[in-house]
């Protein structure tokens, strides 16, 4: 055996071990590398109480209900869904610009005992479609879809050829 | 040094024997003075081609508006931030199994910049998550194994540094290169195995990419640029470092010469 092939050899062990110990490590750490839990998660294991957690999931359309508070903020209460569970948010303070019903929120709170989440922070999660506006309006009006009831079509259907104009 | 490059064995394989050539500092310098040129030509062209697109002429998006312009910097940046430590992580094998002199040089040089491209990614994501998201900095996967990418590009460029002795530097940042090699896999599906607050991939899907065409393609064609300007820099800095140790090979020399007359 050659000293390359050797040396070859060597980093490839040491590449093997050094990959299962840090897949390991990711596993055993799974639970705790998510951002937020989803309404499902909280119904199957319900976090310990007064203890800060992030819920994220969409806004449920026809939920978002705007309204000023004792303190002059603007409060806002709406559902987060991920389908199958609800949870009820209420959230006092100005709402980031991309926030609207069907778009996906992350919320920083603490679930109360009537079991309404109050969040004491909420960012806007967009999702992976980009496209101009007028494809979106075009989208809309052929009623393939509506933005507030969830995410887009599949892009094969609206992003086959280069398009020109609206 | 050039002794040591030209007696490499004739057992390599044929890969590594052409690459092995240009273990050979003067005819590293004749190819790449060529090779240079039309790259730094090329960068510029299609940088500015790709910049006047994304940032003038390509639409906006639909719900981020014009702030989604940030994508044809940030992107191309996180690209070249992965892309490039992989190219590290190749250069550092071939430092530590075949000992090619170039790719100690080579990696040395890269480290910098891309460090630098790293940050400008963490940057500008910040910039737009402040609009978009609500925050300018998350703890989520994506983030943070980003800024870990940043720190491995850092300590690289540091640890390469920190030796008196120029190959010991370059045996234990290749080291830490092929340590690190480990993160890259997390970086890029960070978004799919948990959830984050960055979205998934647009581009690099199964299905059709979830991103138009009319913003697709000025994103290829920036990213396209940078990347050509990058292999420019990277080029430029590591034909700087062949001369640089050429020059001092030859002050060595003389400075010999001279002790010898004199004694």
């Amino acid at each position: 055996m050659t000293r390359k092939k050797r040396r070859l050899y060597i980093l490839l062990l040491c590449g093997l071990g050094l990959g299962s110990a840090t897949a390991l490590t990711l596993t055993a750490f799974q639970d705790n590398l998510v951002f937020f839990r989803s309404p499902s998660d909280i119904m199957r294991e319900a976090p310990p109480a007064n203890r800060a957690f992030r819920l994220g999931g969409l806004v449920e359309a026809g939920s978002l209900e705007r309204g000023t508070g004792a303190d002059g903020k603007p409060t806002a209460n709406f559902r987060v869904t991920d389908g199958a569970h609800v949870i009820r948010v209420s959230y006092a303070g100005v709402l980031p610009d991309l926030f609207r019903e069907g778009q996906g929120v992350v919320t920083l709170g603490m679930m109360q005992p009537d079991g309404i989440f109050r969040a004491r922070e909420v960012l806007a999660r967009h999702d992976e479609t980009y496209m101009p506006p007028e494809v979106a309006d075009a989208l809309k009006r052929a009623g393939h879809w509506n933005p507030a009831q969830g995410a887009a079509p599949p892009p094969a259907e609206w992003n086959t050829a280069p398009r020109r104009g609206g | 040094m050039t002794a040591k490059a030209d007696s490499s064995p004739s057992g390599a394989a044929p890969g590594a024997r052409s690459l092995h050539r240009f273990a050979n500092p003067g005819r590293f310098l004749r190819a790449s003075a060529r090779v240079q040129v039309w790259l730094w030509v090329a960068a510029a062209l299609v940088l500015g081609a790709g910049l006047v697109w994304g940032l003038f002429l390509s639409p906006a998006d639909w719900q981020q508006g014009q702030t989604v312009r940030i994508m044809y910097v940030h992107v191309p940046m996180a690209w070249l931030a992965m892309g490039g430590y992989t190219a590290l992580a190749v250069a550092s094998i071939m430092s530590l199994i075949w000992r090619h002199p170039l790719a100690d040089l080579f990696a040395r040089e890269l480290s910098p910049v891309g460090a630098l491209v790293t940050a400008l990614c963490l940057a500008t994501g910040s910039l737009w998550g402040r609009p978009m998201w609500g925050t300018w900095w998350v703890w989520d996967a994506r983030l943070t194994s980003v800024l870990v990418l940043f720190f491995l590009w850092l300590g690289h460029a540091a640890l390469t540094r920190a030796f008196e002795d120029q190959e010991r530097g370059a045996r234990v940042g290749a080291i830490l290169a092929l340590v690190g090699i480990v993160n890259i896999p997390i970086v890029k599906f960070s978004v799919d195995w948990w959830n984050t607050l960055h979205q998934p991939a647009s581009v690099t899907r199964l299905d059709a990419p979830g991103m138009h065409v009319d913003i697709l393609y000025p994103l290829l064609t920036c990213a396209l640029g940078f990347s050509l300007l990058f292999g420019a820099v990277v080029l430029a800095r590591t034909r700087a470092a062949v001369m640089e140790r050429r020059i001092r090979a030859l002050q060595l020399a003389r400075a010999r010469r001279e002790e010898a007359a004199g004694a």
